[in-house]
């Protein structure tokens, strides 16, 4: 149950039990691949590990809203604008499951988005690029969300159960964002000099921001060690970005377009590809905030959010003066 | 414990199709119950998944605690008879 009403953490464990041997079974659970839900006990260090990692997923579902919505009211046909606006729904969906799931661990919504705005929280880096053409909702959607799903999969086997339950939702629906992607950059691609042109510009543009969303080098990875304990992360940075690269090469090749990467190549005794060495100096400067649009967006979620405080102020007013029409009909 | 500014959170529970039980699908932040329907139907049922929603709200529900689940559910351990498979019937009985 996703209720952070009934699923306040009691302070103290329970007399009988000293904080060793709780941690123990719970450990013994995660080992047997039970669910750990919002009511069991958990060592504070997981619930606040899944906190942070399930909240910066939320605000990354809000604000990977902001590029693709960008390109709504300019969608070339009425068909693709239609599939657009279903994938920000989406999104807006995605980050709705995860705010929830976050919540059962005894965190407000409130507090969340106030993370967020406040610029405490991060947010997938990714988002932080401009989408200047059209070609580039084609590349977000075969790139982005095909790196997403990648990592996203093994996720909905995680060690605790909303998370796990909402990622389950998330995967089904986010198999058409991928399709429709790679649809769109089909098109393009089979379509005139110029279009192949801007299909090729938008595959320059997103593959090595792609490649970085799966974070940083195994070797400097700092969460890994007690998510893969706990069951949270089931495969490491490296291993899934190697997957999404071997699973994206041949899909480029069926387009025509070409992998920016002058080292990439087919590593026939190893049996994956070999590709170049990743940029983390940009990664870094995007995540501390010195992206290309690290500023447009977090203003544009503060907008958003004040100006509709007015509509969340008016409802809760009406719900509550027909709370107490009823009260009084009643008595 | 709950914020006045907030929206209530309701949980949610989906029929996805006529004969089957409601099934709890999430929960969501809604000022009503009928705001709450209404979210509900664009949060959860967005790819035609189901025909009917229930809505409570979360502060409503009472749960069993799980760190009191072996003594909740310890009378129905011994109880194996409740069950056909207990009974060993001679095969040339028929249709029992």
């Amino acid at each position: 149950m996703y209720t952070q009403g009934l699923d306040v953490p009691s302070p103290e464990p329970p007399a009988t039990l000293d904080g060793g041997l709780l941690e123990k079974r719970f450990l013994e659970r995660v080992d047997a691949e039970e669910k750990i839900e919002p009511k069991d006990w958990m060592p504070e260090r997981y619930r606040t590990t899944l906190i942070r990692q399930i909240s910066q997923h939320a605000h990354s579902e809000i604000v990977g809203m902001l590029p693709e919505g960008n390109w709504i009211t300019r969608a070339p046909t009425l068909l693709r604008k239609s599939i657009l606006i279903a994938k920000v729904q989406d999104e807006g969906g995605h980050g709705a499951y995860l705010y929830s799931a976050a919540e059962t661990l005894g965190v407000s919504r409130d507090h969340l988005v106030e993370q967020l705005l406040s610029g405490k929280a991060k947010y997938s880096s990714i988002f932080n690029y401009p989408t200047p053409t059209w070609a580039d909702i084609g590349a977000i959607g075969w790139l982005v969300d095909g790196a997403a799903i990648m990592n996203q999969i093994p996720l909905c086997r995680c060690s605790y159960g909303p998370y796990a339950r909402a990622m389950v939702r998330i995967c089904r629906e986010e198999s058409f964002h991928q399709r429709q992607g790679y649809d769109l950059m089909l098109q393009l691609a089979r379509g005139h000099t110029s279009q192949k042109r801007m299909a090729q510009e938008a595959l320059d543009r997103w593959w090595w921001p792609a490649l970085m969303m799966f974070g940083p080098p195994d070797s400097e990875s700092t969460h890994s060690g007690d998510s893969q304990r706990w069951k949270i992360k089931r495969f490491s940075n490296d291993e899934l970005r190697q997957k999404f690269v071997d699973f994206t090469v041949p899909q480029a090749k069926f387009l025509g377009l070409t992998v920016p990467d002058p080292l990439l190549r087919w590593n026939e005794a190893a049996g994956r590809h070999d590709f170049g060495p990743i940029d983390w100096s940009e990664f870094n400067r995007v995540l501390k905030g010195n992206g290309p649009c690290n500023t447009e967006r977090l203003a544009a979620r503060r907008s958003a959010h004040e100006e509709g405080a007015w509509v969340r102020e008016a409802a809760m007013a009406y719900a509550e003066k027909q709370r107490v029409r009823n009260e009084k009909v009643a008595a | 414990m709950e914020d006045k500014h907030q929206w209530p959170l309701y949980e949610v529970f989906v029929r996805s199709r006529g004969g089957l039980d409601h099934k709890h699908a999430g929960s969501l932040h809604a000022a009503d119950a009928r705001m709450a329907l209404e979210h509900a139907r664009d949060l959860y049922t967005r790819r035609l998944e189901g025909v009917s929603i229930w809505v409570v709200r979360s502060t409503d529900i009472t749960a069993s605690d799980p760190a009191d689940a072996d003594s909740l559910f310890e009378p129905a351990r011994d109880k194996v008879y409740r069950h056909p498979t207990f009974y060993d019937i001679p095969d040339e009985v028929k249709t029992l």
